[in-house]
């Protein structure tokens, strides 16, 4: 269990060397993304002026607050509130991410499943849990907005963020095969047959 | 004693925004019993990071969770209590958008099928706002619950036969914890709702997932399904996050109903460790804010 300094973007090889239960903290631009960011850039057609070759993505949408744009906020929003949301729902857009856009790391929480498993081993990525719920926390670690694109998807835009000492983040997924998600899994089938029986309820092994 | 709209209209503002960022005492007490019990490193890891939020989030005056929810007002009327019903909701409504945009806050609240977000945390049916009245004389109660969707998306429902009996419902909650994993933001409050009809099973259970931690049910059988359930949940290792330990839930809450000779309904609904509420309790002496 090592723990991680990366800057963003990250090279194949760094994302290589993360394995389960290490740990993460990461400085840069950090990419915000949501369902509807992703349902319209992988099923309606449409793309991002931004480079995300190596980039690090989590699944957010965040509270914003509109301000002049300024040096502060070069975007013209405030960050108010930023938080994670549940990986699941987006499980399909891991690989188009990766493929299409060379994003390498995606950050969020519940876990993602058997296919962004594969994209990660095969293309080289990992997923990073943040506990998700801790958005009063995890706003402290983002320095700006630095830009947003596919803005009329307001708050499910494209956000680009500059982070500082965003983490510790823990790999539950990484581009060796392994997830943490797979292992609590198993446990839970193996403890549901005993678990129901001591509440009395007679079952057969699934 | 009569309501006064601009009243309840500036209170629903307040409401949603506190409940946003101080967690009741309730559920601050069900994370020091957890990470007194907790033995998996990883678990106790996360637990001290979510009551660590919970601190940042009063110091910093910031939401807890980014998540505002989809908004849920419960108003409870007492019997003296002059007021009138339409204006009422109209008020509340107001109030959420007013919190929405003045705060600014996320609107979580999309039409269903165009996408489209007012930005108000409004919209069709939403927020939802249930009447109920109380035996009490000059006393009227708003309770104020943003729910969040990593919860509320795991929510079931199974009408299951009466000779299948209560190993139905128990089998079914424990299914039901294992399908949710890490996606309901755990530890949860299992919320699950027994009898009635299919639409009040799931209301049971959205009650159930929202009552504060240390209550139980009214009756003496279902308080004790409560206790075996809230047992063998933390048994199955989930966990906080999803990633393994002691943590999976706070507590099984059941809320029941009677129900037809031929019915056996159960629901699940969650409350995720994020379990926001607050309430304003209108009386003579004025409005008093609690959770």
């Amino acid at each position: 269990m090592a723990h991680y300094n990366l800057t963003l973007p990250v090279t194949e090889q760094m994302v290589r060397m993360l394995r389960i239960n290490d740990t993460v903290t990461l400085n840069g631009i950090l990419f915000g993304i949501r369902d509807a960011t992703q349902i319209h850039m992988f099923d309606r057609g449409r793309t991002t002026r931004f480079d995300m070759s190596g980039a690090a993505c989590i699944h957010t949408a965040p509270n914003v607050r509109k301000v002049d744009k300024s040096v502060a906020h070069p975007a013209g929003y405030a960050p108010v509130c930023v938080g994670t949301t549940t990986s699941a729902r987006m499980e399909r857009f891991t690989r188009p991410l990766m493929s299409q856009y060379g994003v390498r790391i995606l950050i969020g929480k519940g876990g993602l499943l058997e296919e962004s498993r594969a994209a990660f081993q095969e293309l080289g990525g990992a997923y990073l849990a943040i506990v998700g719920g801790t958005a009063a926390l995890e706003t402290t670690w983002i320095e700006a907005i630095v830009d947003v694109d596919l803005d009329d998807l307001n708050p499910e835009s494209l956000w680009k963020f500059r982070v500082r000492d965003f983490g510790p983040l823990l790999v539950a997924m990484d581009s060796h095969g392994a997830s943490l998600y797979d292992a609590v899994k198993q446990t839970g089938i193996e403890a549901r047959q005993r678990v129901l029986a001591e509440l009395g309820v007679k079952t057969d092994a699934r | 004693m009569k309501i006064d709209l601009l009243d309840v209209e500036e209170v629903s503002k307040t409401l949603y925004i506190r409940a946003l960022k101080v967690l009741p005492p309730d559920i601050k007490r069900g994370f020091d019993e957890l990470v007194r019990s907790e033995t998996n490193p990883t678990g106790q890891a996360v637990l001290q990071t979510m009551i660590k939020n919970i601190t940042v989030a009063e110091d910093t005056d910031n939401l807890l969770c980014q998540d505002t929810g989809i908004p849920i007002y419960n108003v409870t009327i007492g019997r003296e209590i002059e007021y009138d019903g339409y204006g009422l909701k109209q008020a509340i409504r107001a109030g959420c958008a007013r919190a929405t945009r003045e705060y600014p806050l996320r609107s979580s609240v999309v039409h269903t099928l165009t996408r489209a977000n007012e930005h108000t945390s409004c919209g069709q049916g939403i927020p939802v706002i249930h009447i109920d009245f109380s035996d009490e004389s000059e006393k009227l109660v708003i309770e104020m619950i943003p729910k969040g969707s990593g919860s509320e998306n795991n929510s079931w429902l199974k009408m299951a036969l009466p000779s299948e009996g209560i190993n139905a419902i128990k089998s079914f909650v424990i299914d039901c914890v294992l399908e949710a994993g890490g996606k309901t933001c755990p530890p949860t409050i299992v919320g699950v709702g027994i009898g009635g009809t299919a639409d009040l099973c799931v209301h049971l259970a959205k009650q159930a997932a929202t009552r504060a931690l240390g209550t139980h049910a009214d009756d003496a059988q279902v308080a004790q399904l409560e206790s075996a359930l809230s047992a063998a949940v933390n048994q199955l290792g989930v966990g906080a996050q999803g990633l393994g330990g002691d943590s999976t839930a706070f507590a099984v809450h059941v809320e029941s109903a009677a129900t037809h000779i031929t019915m056996n309904p159960v629901a699940v609904n969650m409350q995720c460790h994020s379990a926001r509420r607050a309430t304003a309790t209108f009386t003579p002496a004025g409005v008093h804010y609690g959770f």
